[in-house]
């Protein structure tokens, strides 16, 4: 693989995508729901959660998408879990911040296997769409999400 | 393939396309993406464009530039001289048989919608139907749709085989006493697949329909004939000829024209306002409303002339060659799946692979310098058809080259190898 190809797709990246975890999976007693769709990519994820005295104490996503759009949700499971809402939505704003270069100073440890995506910016849209959709689910926000 | 491999071998081969003085005359082939030379097969979407078309707009703009059929002076009289020479070559290439029967329009898009909107709206009655096929990019789809929403008719949708081919037999079951228009691409933009439009032109004349070609695939592949053909309507836009963008072509029978009501109202197409009344000039300047694309039309003269002079056969024959070559191999790359396999096809090459998201398979091309198109390609129910949320789709032109084929398929053994 060249340099530039590594550095979009990590092997933090291709593992999720190829193993995603929380996939295919709605909590039992989930509370919060949300539907993310990019209808010019077709990617199409649900989030589930349940929500627990302000703690999301369990999460996963159901769907199809891209390596990148995929791994992310699937990274971003399993970090949430056991985060309070608050701390969410931190790491949503870090995460945006890390894929739109708007400043902050960025997630650590594995998220950062996102930060090559600011580099192709047809594909930022793809990172995003899962975490947009966990933020409309904590917020109970009706319709479709979308991050195109 | 068979036919295609037929025909290759019995055609002289006295007028093969010189390949590289061609792509001498494409200057944006010659640039690097990524640090690779680019290898450019998004041609389905939009082709490049050749010098002689690009002076054409340079020259009009530097010296010609005026508004067209009003001004007395000398440049109005050159610009309009120049945009009514653009209507005979367009003329000229389809076959039509009077330059009247021409419209200069946006694209391919806005004649459709002219059609379905002067054509239908008088037209239609309740339980009407309009027929079009699975196959049909969106805008052969929702412009028909939002004519059913304001007559009252029926949409009817003719299915696909696995291969891509239309189902004749549900064709010809569709069809009947009802059957108002038939609209039909005739080349599929997602599959590839070239429809046997004038077989299905003349079975919807036999029920007094009326029939649409949705030529935006077709006509920088194949030679068109419209007299031969006997549609009542063709739409094709410039930019997939070689020609600018914002500039198209609705051809349509002059009897027809003369009936059809204006599209939008405006300046240059009335002959008398007062405002009691208004009367209207004949077509085609009753559908040209407002100051039109005088460039966009003298470019697509351009690009008109530039694709004659190297022919439609020896065109046709390259891109066979180069869809041949790459349909082949491939077709031995495991996990891969073609997306449309009609014994007729133009060079478009959908597909799948294992795995690997259409996306990815894109932005991996990409870094190689390789440009296709991935998603839906405006055509979801093909999509739906297929079972399939997006495909990568190459496709080829008349400057493409057997390398630019190999690196499109080194390109793919890349993407399974990061994916591996």
């Amino acid at each position: 693989m060249t340099a530039d190809l590594r550095s979009l797709y990590e092997e933090v990246i291709l593992d999720h995508n190829r193993n995603p975890r929380n996939f295919q999976y709605a909590p039992p007693g989930a509370n919060h729901v949300a539907h993310g769709y990019n209808p010019l990519c077709g990617d199409e994820f649900t989030v589930s959660l349940r929500l627990e005295n302000g703690v999301v104490t369990d999460i996963g996503f159901e769907g199809a998408g891209c390596a990148i759009s995929t791994a992310s949700a699937s990274l971003m499971t399993e970090i949430v879990k056991g985060k309070t809402v608050e701390e969410a939505r931190a790491l949503f704003e870090s995460v945006h911040g890390l894929l739109t270069s708007e400043g902050g100073a960025g997630p650590t440890g594995k998220l950062q296997a996102l930060a090559g995506v600011r580099e192709y910016p047809a594909r930022v849209k793809c990172a995003t769409l899962a975490w947009h959709t966990l933020q409309a689910a904590l917020r109970k926000e009706q319709g479709t999400i979308s991050t195109e | 393939m068979t036919t295609a491999a037929g025909r290759m071998h019995s055609a002289a081969r006295a007028d093969v396309l010189d390949v590289e003085r061609v792509r001498a005359d494409f200057p944006a082939l010659h640039q690097t993406v990524h640090g690779q030379p680019l290898v450019y097969l998004d041609n389905a979407a939009t082709t490049q464009k050749p010098r002689q078309v690009i002076e054409a707009l340079d020259r009009y703009y530097r010296s010609d530039n005026a508004n067209v059929h009003r001004g007395v002076h000398a440049l109005s009289e050159r610009a309009t001289a120049a945009y009514e020479a653009a209507r005979e070559k367009v003329r000229e290439f389809l076959n039509a048989q009077s330059a009247q029967e021409i419209v200069f329009v946006r694209g391919t898009t806005e004649a459709i919608n002219l059609v379905a909107q002067s054509w239908g709206r008088t037209n239609l009655r309740p339980d009407d139907e309009v027929v079009i096929t699975e196959t049909e990019h969106h805008s052969n789809i929702v412009p028909w749709q939002m004519l059913c929403g304001q007559t009252g008719a029926q949409l009817r949708v003719v299915p696909v085989e696995d291969n891509g081919v239309l189902s004749a037999e549900r064709y010809a079951q569709i069809l009947g006493r009802r059957t108002r228009l038939v609209a039909v691409a005739h080349c599929s933009n997602a599959l590839g697949t070239i429809n046997p439009v004038k077989r299905m032109i003349s079975q919807a004349h036999e029920v007094g329909a009326l029939v649409m070609v949705d030529g935006a695939q077709a006509v920088a592949h194949l030679s068109v004939d419209v007299r031969d053909l006997d549609c009542d309507f063709y739409a094709f836009s410039g930019h997939k000829l070689y020609g600018p963008t914002g500039i198209g072509v609705l051809y349509a029978k002059r009897a027809l024209l003369q009936e059809m009501p204006p599209y939008q109202g405006g300046g240059e197409m009335v002959k008398h306002v007062s405002f009691d009344r208004t009367s209207y000039l004949d077509p085609p300047l009753r559908f040209e409303a407002g100051t039109p694309d005088i460039a966009g039309a003298i470019g697509l003269g351009a690009a008109i002339d530039y694709v004659d002079a190297l022919g439609s056969e020896a065109i046709g024959r390259h891109e066979r060659e180069l869809l041949m070559q790459a349909t082949a191999a491939i077709s031995r790359i495991p996990g891969l799946r073609i997306i449309g396999t009609a014994p007729e096809k133009t060079g478009i090459l959908s597909f799948v692979l294992d795995g690997v998201h259409a996306h990815d398979v894109g932005t991996i091309l990409d870094m190689q310098g390789v440009a296709v198109r991935v998603g839906h390609h405006c055509a979801m129910p093909v999509m739906q058809r297929y079972g399939v949320p997006a495909t990568a789709r190459a496709s080829f032109a008349l400057y493409n080259t057997r390398e630019e084929v190999d690196a499109l398929v080194a390109g793919i053994y890349r993407a399974k190898e990061v994916f591996g």
